[in-house]
């Protein structure tokens, strides 16, 4: 594997064995590496295995078969103590945010700290550094079932990062959030990233948390790692159905089934959607592509946007003219790299 | 109802203040050494328990065993059959001593389950999350979980104090001093319902202001 590679899983399964003895596999053969400095994203439905998956690179689970390696470490094979002290270089946060609620804000903050063998004077030091860059230094004498959702999930990162780890797991870190929380706890993570430079492994089944934060997404379903790609490929060019599902759900360019049906009500001619991504003057391409075949073009839907700060969307074209003229248009099109297709 | 009612009352007004201080200090002193006891064996009920922190078959089976055979056990009937135990350990069968010492057994098996149950109801999220940071287990078990689970515990406790202020009365019947003893020998025994009447207020003032203490310190322990 690279040597930039901060977590390596190769070939890894975790079998759950059930009460009537039946096997669930939650991860199935999974080789994936997550690169230093970046922000994965890990995306699938419930149940596709990605909480297991995250919790197999902090040891929270053993694989039944595969190996696990954190910054070069093999972290199946560490003794107890050996694990704790590589557990302190991996943070992590959760869904349901699990602070101490016997402790404040601050006690939440310093007990990574504490475990660690930290000193008072600097674990008060740096679990200040740590309140005011999730912006909570005034509420470090609150309790946890004194903030919001939001405040939350901020303690939950600043207790995270208590100990400089290099990578931090985020396990569905914004799904019990508002939409307006969400956000600003995904801008968090991203400054996590850019600003301290930790790597993060972020689990989630919005794809919209995937767009704002990732660099990378891995697609799961059903236990394995169906698609793998950089967030503006995936988004632009989806391979497999769940992540053309999942880049569905959070682009609105292309027409749903009921959009189409009643596209089709108002047009008569056949339905072609060009992906838009940030090759230069596209527009040109296919305005020549479709004279040139001799069809009649109409846009009909779609919507052009930014991925990753990159061009992105999808423009849909009622053609008119005959099947043979059609086809000369995508064939062009698609000869000249243009992503095409026809609506079913 | 007259002033004779209570006569028998208060001609023995000295008696009635020994016995509240004897059920006072039965309780006290039961209340330590079970909350110690049932602390250390609910601990441990929730730390071998399968798939926990310690996980140990035999010594959860064990303990697991003992509670449940024990913790049933009519007091009265425990109170006879604890006698042997009783010689051995306080030397006698009779007196405030050794009835103490069979309530803090009783109640101590009790308080176990109270304290199992206080920590296994602790988020096992936030036992996920001291895991992810590297505690060690016994970090884990007494700086998260007991920690967690004191308001709960606090308010099992004071449940169990009532349970504890039974016992103390029902131990009148060996003599075990008190106010049931000073209701058994003072009132029934001599068809003195004044006495009876007084033992009983004086028993529910105890409960009701214990109570109201551990409520109030499960409120500042929860926060809440």
């Amino acid at each position: 594997m690279t040597g930039d590679a901060l977590v390596e899983l190769e070939g890894v399964t975790k079998r759950f064995q059930r009460g009537s003895g039946t096997a669930v596999t939650a991860v199935d053969d999974v080789t994936l590496s997550v690169r230093r400095g970046e922000v994965l994203a890990v995306i699938g439905y419930s149940g596709a295995g990605k909480s297991t998956l995250v919790r197999l690179v902090n040891a929270l689970e053993q694989p039944t078969t595969g190996t696990v390696r954190v910054a070069g470490q093999d972290i199946t094979r560490l003794g107890e103590k050996e694990l704790r002290a590589a557990r302190a270089g991996i943070g992590m946060i959760f869904q349901q945010f699990n602070l101490l609620s016997s402790r404040t804000v601050a006690g939440n903050v310093a007990y990574p700290l504490k475990v660690a063998g930290v000193g008072r004077a600097e674990r008060d030091r740096r679990t200040a550094e740590l309140l005011d860059f999730v912006g909570l230094l005034d509420r470090a004498h609150a309790h946890p079932e004194q903030l919001s959702g939001g405040q939350k999930q901020r303690v939950g990162i600043a207790r995270a990062l208590a100990t400089s780890p290099p990578l931090l797991l985020a396990d569905e870190a914004t799904s019990a959030l508002d939409p307006e929380t969400t956000e600003e706890v995904l801008t968090l993570l991203r400054r996590v990233n850019t600003e301290l430079g930790v790597t993060v492994m972020l689990i989630t089944h919005e794809m919209e948390a995937v767009r704002r934060v990732a660099d990378r997404v891995a697609v799961m379903e059903g236990g394995r790692v169906v698609e793998l790609g950089d967030v503006y490929d995936v988004f632009t060019a989806p391979q497999t159905a769940a992540a053309q599902r999942f880049v569905r759900s959070a682009t609105h360019d292309r027409p749903s089934p009921e959009a189409l049906a009643r596209l089709r009500e108002h047009h008569a001619g056949r339905l072609v959607t060009v992906r838009v991504t940030d090759r230069p003057r596209l527009q040109q391409t296919v305005d020549a592509a479709f004279r040139d075949a001799g069809t009649g073009a109409e846009l009909v839907f779609g919507g052009v946007g930014e991925i990753r700060e990159r061009r992105a969307g999808s423009l849909t074209y009622e053609l008119t003219g005959d099947d043979a003229a059609v086809a000369r248009a995508l064939t062009a099109l698609r000869d000249q790299g243009v992503s095409v297709e026809e609506e079913e | 109802m007259t002033v004779e009612f209570f006569d028998g009352f208060l001609s023995s007004t000295d008696v009635f203040v020994r016995a509240i201080g004897q059920t006072l200090l039965i309780v006290s002193v039961a209340m330590v050494v079970s909350g110690a006891v049932g602390l250390v064996l609910g601990v441990a009920l929730y730390a071998t328990r399968p798939g926990n922190l310690f996980a140990n078959r035999l010594v959860f089976g064990v303990i697991g065993l003992l509670v449940n055979v024990i913790r049933p056990i009519p007091f009265v009937i425990f109170l006879l059959a604890v006698g042997p135990l009783q010689r051995l350990v306080v030397g006698t069968t009779l007196g405030t001593e050794a009835v103490t010492f069979a309530i803090a057994i009783a109640a101590g098996f009790a308080v176990a389950r109270i304290v199992e149950q206080s920590l296994v109801g602790v988020d096992p999220g936030v036992v996920e999350a001291a895991r992810a940071m590297g505690a060690s287990r016994a970090a884990i078990l007494f700086g998260v979980v007991v920690r967690e689970g004191l308001g709960p515990l606090v308010l099992g406790y004071t449940f169990i104090f009532v349970g504890i202020v039974d016992m103390s009365a029902q131990a009148g019947l060996v003599g075990g001093g008190g106010l049931g003893d000073y209701a058994i020998q003072y009132g029934s025994q001599r068809y003195d319902w004044g006495v009876v009447y007084a033992a009983l207020v004086a028993i529910v003032a105890i409960v009701v202001l214990g109570q109201f203490l551990g409520n109030r310190l499960a409120r500042s322990v929860m926060r809440r």
